[in-house]
């Protein structure tokens, strides 16, 4: 679980809590939707939460008892877990617009 | 070591087949589903496919050594093991036996955002590590189709859906599939179309208030199967499908003989009664005393160590049990010797195939040699009589190639001129018992006719049926002048012909004596004629006599005077 994890603060600043982002992105190994995806997350991250997020990529295929654990159908996945509430996103996240909707956060914010 | 060419030919040409455990199905299919593809399992909501599916499982778990994966889209693993626990199937335990493995796939279309481009890689890992945990044989997707409401990407899910499928050839497991029934298609998203091998149809119909289930075999590829539909049902003990519909008359005969339990009825049976395993029915109108004769046959069969089963579709066992007290006739004891067994339910209790399954199980179970269906005709009011006649078919030919003599009692209507039953079963049985009022003289009687007995000299004789206190009785009818005399003016014609015979007795004596005054009379007669003739004959011999006297008188008077005359000279 401790692979591939970003740190990019440190995230046991309680005041800085409830605008702290925590990311969990499960890929299938590294098909060409899981390579786009971890890109797109990346780059979004830096460019809208950058300094107040943290993101686990994770691939299933190294822990295949996860998926059922998890409830993972489709891949990739990016699970928001913090800010509440959770929420779920599917795709490459190439689709900028919908992961920040996703994600809780507004585009024009940072632009 | 050895050489088998011949086998091993054969087992490579012939699609091997994955048993369902399921009562019935494996013998409409020849042997089960398709091993290693998937099948389609279709059918409405309520239809029974998610426990036909878990059936599949725990059969292929529990007897053929085939562990399971269940991938449930819709129910949580303890919802469905709480359905399934009705039937006996500890799921729980299964699961920690590593027989059976649950997964609740939950997909919420609200708590997801499609951001681009995906696959079901999440799904095709859970499944396989599934299957890889405890060597799975049987994969069940119920229902799939859940993942078309969770996400929007069609051409994603077909394109997947497909991969899924040839992945799942590829594991080399048996997967059943299901799917919900669509409006014009066999699944709302056209699942039919990746699924090429096997799909099976479960119909819920209702007609009437009654409710029959129903299966059907779409399509088998590789594989001969029945292509009717067949009726199921759902109980206590699981799914059972029934494909009772045999069309070849080919189950073996008996020449045995089972007696009826009325000596006098054996009679007119050839001396020796029914054939074994034949089909007898017994119809009449209202009161004749169909039950009676179903009683008195049962009791029969029982005194001889035969078991029996007794379909009663009007009474209660207790009912017939004190009402055959009343004719002598001690059912009570069959009982609790355990020779009989009564199920008694209203016909409108089920529709008509779940009598016929009921029927059925409970045969297989009590191996009965007789069984009596009392009465048919109110099964009537579940069924078409086409139905009913195509149940009662199949259920002799179930019967029959079991060996199991039936006999079936049917009411008959008054204004009935043909006799023939409403079930129109008259053709299809072996022996048929005809029970009718012969009404005259302002009372009723029974009289019983055979009117037909397959394979055996039967009497043509209309005999009248009597219910005492010591059981049946059969009675030679009177044929007077006027026609059959029954009851008590068949008891007046005896008197009648006792009297009449006195009388004729008094005549006889009262002529006899007249001729013999009249032949002393005609003696005495005879005797004055004698005397007149014989006075007539003294009459005639003294003039006879006189004359002689005198002619004799005056010939002495001559020789007297000659002799005179002569002295004078």
């Amino acid at each position: 679980m401790n692979d591939g994890i970003h740190q990019a603060q440190d995230w046991n600043d309680d005041d800085g809590m409830d605008d702290h982002f925590e990311l969990n992105l499960y890929i299938a190994g590294a098909s060409s939707n899981s390579v786009r995806a971890v890109a797109n997350v990346k780059e979004i991250c830096e460019q809208y939460i950058k300094d107040r997020y943290t993101l686990r990529v994770i691939d299933v295929h190294q822990e295949k008892s996860l998926a059922s654990r998890e409830q993972l159908v489709a891949l990739p996945m990016l699970v928001k877990l913090r800010p509440h509430p959770e929420r779920r996103l599917i795709g490459d996240m190439s689709d900028t617009k919908r992961v920040l909707k996703g994600l809780g956060v507004s585009g024009e914010q940072y632009d | 070591m050895s050489f088998e060419p011949s086998e091993s030919r054969d087992r490579f040409k012939t699609l091997s087949k994955a048993q369902t455990g399921i009562r019935g199905l494996d013998e409409i299919t020849a042997g089960g589903l398709p091993a290693g593809r998937p099948t389609l399992i279709c059918g409405a909501a309520g239809s029974g496919k998610t426990l036909f599916s878990v059936e599949f499982l725990v059969h292929g778990a529990m007897e053929h050594g085939e562990p399971g994966v269940f991938v449930a889209f819709e129910e949580k693993a303890e919802e469905l093991g709480v359905n399934v626990a009705s039937l006996g199937f500890d799921l729980e335990q299964m699961q920690r036996d590593k027989l059976i493995r649950i997964d609740h796939v939950h997909i919420e279309r609200s708590e997801i955002e499609e951001t681009g481009e995906y696959n079901l890689d999440g799904l095709f890992i859970r499944l396989g590590y599934a299957i890889d945990s405890i060597g799975a044989k049987r994969v069940v997707l119920d229902t799939i189709e859940s993942l078309f409401a969770g996400l929007t990407n069609l051409a994603v899910l077909r394109a997947e859906l497909r991969r899924l499928f040839e992945w799942l050839k590829e594991k080399k497991v048996t997967t059943i599939i299901t799917g919900e029934k669509g409006e014009a298609t066999l699944t709302r998203q056209g699942l039919e179309e990746y699924v090429s091998d096997c799909v099976i149809l479960l119909d819920h119909r209702v007609e009437n208030k009654i409710s029959t289930r129903l299966l059907r075999i779409v399509k088998y590829r590789g594989s001969v199967h029945g292509t009717n539909e067949y009726p199921f049902l759902i109980d206590e003990e699981g799914i059972s499908v029934l494909p009772v519909t045999s069309l070849r008359l080919s189950h073996p005969v008996s020449s045995e003989r089972i007696s009826s339990g009325i000596p006098a009825l054996d009679k007119m049976l050839g001396g020796k009664g029914f054939f074994k395993g034949s089909s007898v029915l017994v119809s009449g109108t209202a009161g004749t005393g169909k039950t009676s004769i179903a009683g008195s046959f049962i009791d029969s069969v029982c005194k001889e160590g035969i078991r029996a089963i007794y379909f009663a579709f009007e009474e209660s066992q207790h009912q017939i049990v004190r009402n055959m007290q009343s004719i002598n006739i001690d059912l009570q004891s069959h009982l609790d010797k355990g020779l009989l067994l009564f199920n008694a339910s209203r016909p409108t209790l089920n529709g008509l195939e779940m009598h016929l399954i009921t029927i059925t199980k409970l045969v297989e179970k009590f191996k009965p040699g007789v069984v009596v269906l009392d009465p048919i005709s109110n099964l009537i009011t579940v069924g078409s009589t086409s139905e009913v006649k195509s149940l009662l078919t199949r259920l002799i030919d179930y019967l029959q190639s079991k060996q199991i003599t039936v006999m079936f009692t049917a009411l008959a209507l008054n204004e009935n001129k043909t006799e023939q039953t409403d079930e129109g079963v008259s053709s299809l049985v072996d022996a048929w018992i005809l029970v009718r009022d012969i009404e005259s003289n302002g009372e009723r009687n029974r009289g019983l006719y055979v009117m037909k007995s397959r394979g055996m000299k039967h009497s043509n004789q209309v005999r009248e049926f009597v219910i005492t206190d010591e059981g049946l009785k059969l009675v030679e009818v009177f044929l007077g002048p006027d026609g059959v005399l029954t009851g008590s003016a068949r008891e007046t014609q005896r008197l009648l012909e006792k009297t009449s015979e006195a009388i004729r007795d008094h005549a006889v004596s009262r002529k006899d004596r007249e001729i013999e005054r009249k032949r002393l009379i005609l003696e005495s007669k005879i005797a004055s004629l004698k005397e007149e003739f014989e006075s007539l004959q003294e009459e005639l011999n003294k003039n006879y006599i006189e004359e002689e006297l005198k002619k004799s008188i005056m010939d002495d008077n001559r020789k007297e005077l000659i002799r005179k005359r002569d002295d004078q000279i």
